[in-house]
């Protein structure tokens, strides 16, 4: 008799100095159904997954697959039963043709014969009805494309039981649609899916069943049918949690924020922002949409006097900034939440105290002629983590020791502290779990409601959504489209996204 | 006529038989660079490498054994770089730096005992007096080329292509551009990534003291201090000017060897300025370093690298992720 169960970890329990990530987790998926693992970041999806995988061995606990107890010390072991992960970060080398990363696992020989692995991948391509051009550079490939990959690489190596970790958050809404009609067609092949989340829509759309996971232990195994999202949000939450944020309608003022085609370039020396002009007034939230890598971060740096612009003017309260120092978007109070928190919202080795005046050092209270005023600054720092919530037990605890929660709290408490103009924030709750989330959203509407200019940079289309007065797509450096945050035009959005803008346009 | 000619292509005969220990050097830090991991310490493998050549060839009598000797000298000393750049996840330019300082110490102190000696057994010179006899360009171009040539510069001949094919065409090859540019990718399938960089920094290693030997077995057989007189550091810009492809940095090497020898050969050319004036000679000898150092510059800058062409883990140790990813 064949198992019913593809997959059954029982009692699985691992930790990590300082943390229980899973405590006696059980996880059962049947075959040939597409089992959603939802919860917060730091639920320990990912956690018990690499332990399926096969890069972490549990503490405790035992694995069997398909009936059979299983020990894996290696991805290769993991694999060989069958098992492939489609990580959140592609594991693609990006330099390599779509050919060399799907046979990088496999046994083929010595030689590698381009001729003849372009042949295999073809057929394999063909065989599983999604389409990819053998010899192309993943650099090359769109990230619907990589993803593609990605899955046709674990096909080729075998799997049966395919893990999916957060695959649809890089994808546009129409690449996701694509995604889910593929996973549909593989189950219908036998294969069993594992879809890790923590999207509620998503996940009730399409799973057969769900295990929620909430602080390292399951807090429900259900069928999706027999679900809402509320409860849902309750079982991953441990609290009901409001989806939609009250925000009075926007009264914009005059323009803060300006941008006349302004063009840059990446770090490679390509042109990344062509031409691009926006303007974002004061008591607005702009929101900019667009798949990564599409010029945000350059848009953001530009900004803030990080990036140098090839043509075009940048002004703030009627300022040119361009070309000029950060310090001048500083002085024109320019507030900047950066993607990264660790490497440029804050010093990871300085006290709490350092970071948080960081911005503020440089004027009266905290300096007296050359000095800092130590006793100052504290007391500064004392009444910013209290105010704005930072969990930590001194201000001399040195920063790389928040959470991302907290540290993001601290990097606000720091920019917002100082009364902004302007905010350039980009992608400010990434990886941040649903109350810290609320926080930063709240504490962006109450500073729009207090006449600053925001300019939000988000790859959450949610997100921006619900935060954003006014949208605008971005898309190989370039505004293409306008739109109010309706969530009926999220299709729309999407298209633009995908550079499809005649399509949208018509 | 004839004679000009003969006199350009013996000099770039003698160019490319200067640049072959360049080509080994130089190929072998593109292997290790490509794998991610970036020795400085060429220089110092080069020179363990030329004199455990040069020891073992004394001893033996037989200038193969000499080779592999070189070989191995300084694969075992680019073990060292290896344990503290990719075990103990050290600075890798400052590991490298030291190895060379170690390399250089290392021969100063036991290759005293070798400074005298002359006649130590040579690898063989290939003499072809065909070349002479083939029509037209037969006694002005391909006898000063090819004529009489060390059988280290047909080694380096086929070198260039070997090292194309092992890194383009070859699964060993894939592994290693794989744990250079994305090891987490490698990782996830279950290679070795650690594994990996060991293999391919000791295949550096072998590569430089192959380059050492060589220069001490046959390029110009004999044995000094500081022998390898900055080669070494060449290869390391030689990388980036060829953006770490095995044709361009031939290409380099041969380029480089000639520069480095002209001004040997073009002291004889009277109405050159040099003959006359051996001041100016010594700018034509600075050209090398003044590249090297350009080239190192131009590296450090991560615009530029990413620009170029390199390597993306290129100097950064490889942690398997903690947790999440």
């Amino acid at each position: 008799m064949t198992a019913e169960y593809a997959v059954q970890m029982r009692g699985i329990t691992k930790r990590f100095p300082g943390v229980v990530a899973n405590d006696n987790v059980s996880f059962e998926v049947k075959r040939g159904e597409i089992h959603a693992l939802l919860g917060e970041n730091g639920a320990g999806k990912s956690t018990l997954m690499n332990m399926l995988g096969g890069l972490y061995r549990p503490d405790q606990g035992e694995i069997t697959i398909n009936g059979e107890a299983v020990y894996f010390s290696s991805p290769r072991d993991a694999i060989k039963k069958g098992i492939g992960m489609v990580h959140q970060h592609f594991m693609l080398v990006p330099t390599q043709t779509v050919a060399e990363n799907m046979v990088i696992g496999a046994s083929t020989g010595f030689w590698l014969s381009p001729k003849k692995l372009y042949a295999d991948i073809a057929a394999v391509s063909e065989r599983y009805n999604l389409p990819i051009a053998p010899d192309a550079k993943i650099w090359q490939l769109s990230v619907g494309e990589q993803q593609r990959v990605e899955i046709l690489k674990t096909l080729y190596l075998g799997a049966k039981i395919l893990i999916m970790d957060e695959p649809t958050a890089v994808l546009t809404p129409q690449e996701v649609e694509k995604m889910f009609v593929t996973l549909r067609e593989m189950t219908k092949n036998g294969h069993t899916i594992i879809f890790i989340s923590h999207k509620l829509d998503e996940v009730l759309s399409i799973a057969d069943r769900i295990t929620v996971l909430q602080k390292g232990k399951v807090s429900a195994n259900v069928a999706a049918k027999d679900v809402n999202k509320a409860e849902l949000a309750k079982l991953m939450v441990g609290r009901e949690v409001l989806f939609r944020i009250d925000k009075e309608a926007a009264k914009p003022k005059d323009d803060v924020l300006v941008l006349k085609n302004v063009s840059a370039n990446n770090d490679r020396g390509l042109p990344a922002l062509r031409s691009l002009s926006l303007n974002v007034r004061a008591g607005e939230i702009v929101g900019i949409a667009g798949v990564s890598g599409n010029g945000q971060h350059e848009l953001a740096e530009t900004l803030t006097g990080l990036r140098h612009v090839t043509d075009g003017v940048i002004e703030i309260n009627n300022t040119g900034i361009q070309n000029q120092p950060p310090l001048a978007a500083i002085d024109q109070k320019v507030a900047h939440i950066p993607a990264d928190r660790n490497g440029m919202g804050s010093a990871p080795t300085l006290s709490l105290s350092d970071n948080l005046i960081m911005k503020s050092y440089r004027a009266a209270p905290v300096r007296k002629g050359w000095r800092l005023l130590n006793a100052v600054a504290r007391n500064t720092s004392e009444d910013l983590i209290k105010q704005y919530n930072v969990a930590t037990p001194s201000i001399d605890v040195e920063a790389r020791l928040l959470s991302g929660g907290n540290l993001q709290k601290l990097i606000l408490a720091r920019e917002i502290s100082a009364e902004p103009t302007s905010i350039v924030a980009v992608t400010p709750t990434r990886g941040l779990d649903v109350g810290a989330t609320e926080a930063v959203h709240q504490r962006l509407i109450s500073e729009r409601d207090r006449g600053a200019a925001v300019l939000l940079i988000s790859e959450d289309l949610d997100e921006l959504l619900s935060l954003s007065d006014r949208i605008l797509v971005m898309y190989e450096g370039q505004i293409v489209g306008e739109l109010p945050p309706d969530e009926d035009r999220i299709d729309e959005i999407g298209l633009l996204m995908a550079g499809g803008v005649q399509e949208a346009q018509a | 006529m004839d004679e000009t000619l003969i006199f350009i292509f013996t000099i770039i005969g003698a160019g490319l038989r200067t640049g072959t220990p360049l080509l080994f050097a130089t190929s072998g830090a593109l292997i290790n660079e490509r794998a991610g991991v970036l020795n400085l310490g060429v220089e110092g493998m080069m020179l363990v490498g030329a004199l455990g050549g040069f020891a073992i060839s004394y001893a033996t009598g037989n200038p193969w054994l000499g080779v592999a000797g070189g070989m191995l000298a300084g694969g075992i000393l680019s073990i060292l770089h290896g344990f503290v750049s990719i075990s103990l996840r050290g600075d890798q330019v400052v590991s490298g730096l030291a190895l060379v300082f170690m390399g250089r110490g290392i021969t100063s102190v036991f290759g005293s005992r070798y400074v005298e000696i002359r006649d130590v057994p040579r690898l063989p010179t290939i003499e072809l007096p065909f070349m002479k006899s083939i029509p037209v360009i037969g006694e002005s171009i391909l006898d000063p080329l090819f004529g009489s040539q060390n059988i280290v510069f047909y080694i380096g001949l086929l070198t260039v292509p070997a090292v194309w094919f092992l890194i383009n065409r070859t699964r060993p090859g894939l592994y290693m551009r794989a744990v250079g540019d994305y090891p987490a990718a490698a990782d996830s399938v279950g290679i070795n990534v650690l594994g990996q960089r060991y293999l391919w920094v000791f295949v550096g290693g072998l590569f430089a003291g192959l380059a050492g030997a060589s220069l001490s077995l046959a390029i110009t057989p004999l044995w000094i201090e500081d022998l390898t007189a900055g080669q070494g550091w060449i290869a390391v810009g030689l990388v980036i000017f060829a953006s770490w492809n095995p044709w361009r940095a031939a290409l380099g090497a041969y380029i480089f060897g000639a520069l480095r020898r002209m001004p040997l050969d073009l002291q004889a050319v009277a109405w050159l300025p040099f003959a006359s004036n051996p001041i100016l000679g010594v700018w034509l000898d600075m050209i090398p370093y003044l590249f090297t150092i350009l080239a190192l510059v131009i590296s450090s800058r991560e615009a530029t690298r990413q620009r170029l062409g390199a390597p993306l883990a290129l100097g950064q140790p490889y942690v398997r992720g903690e947790r999440g990813l």
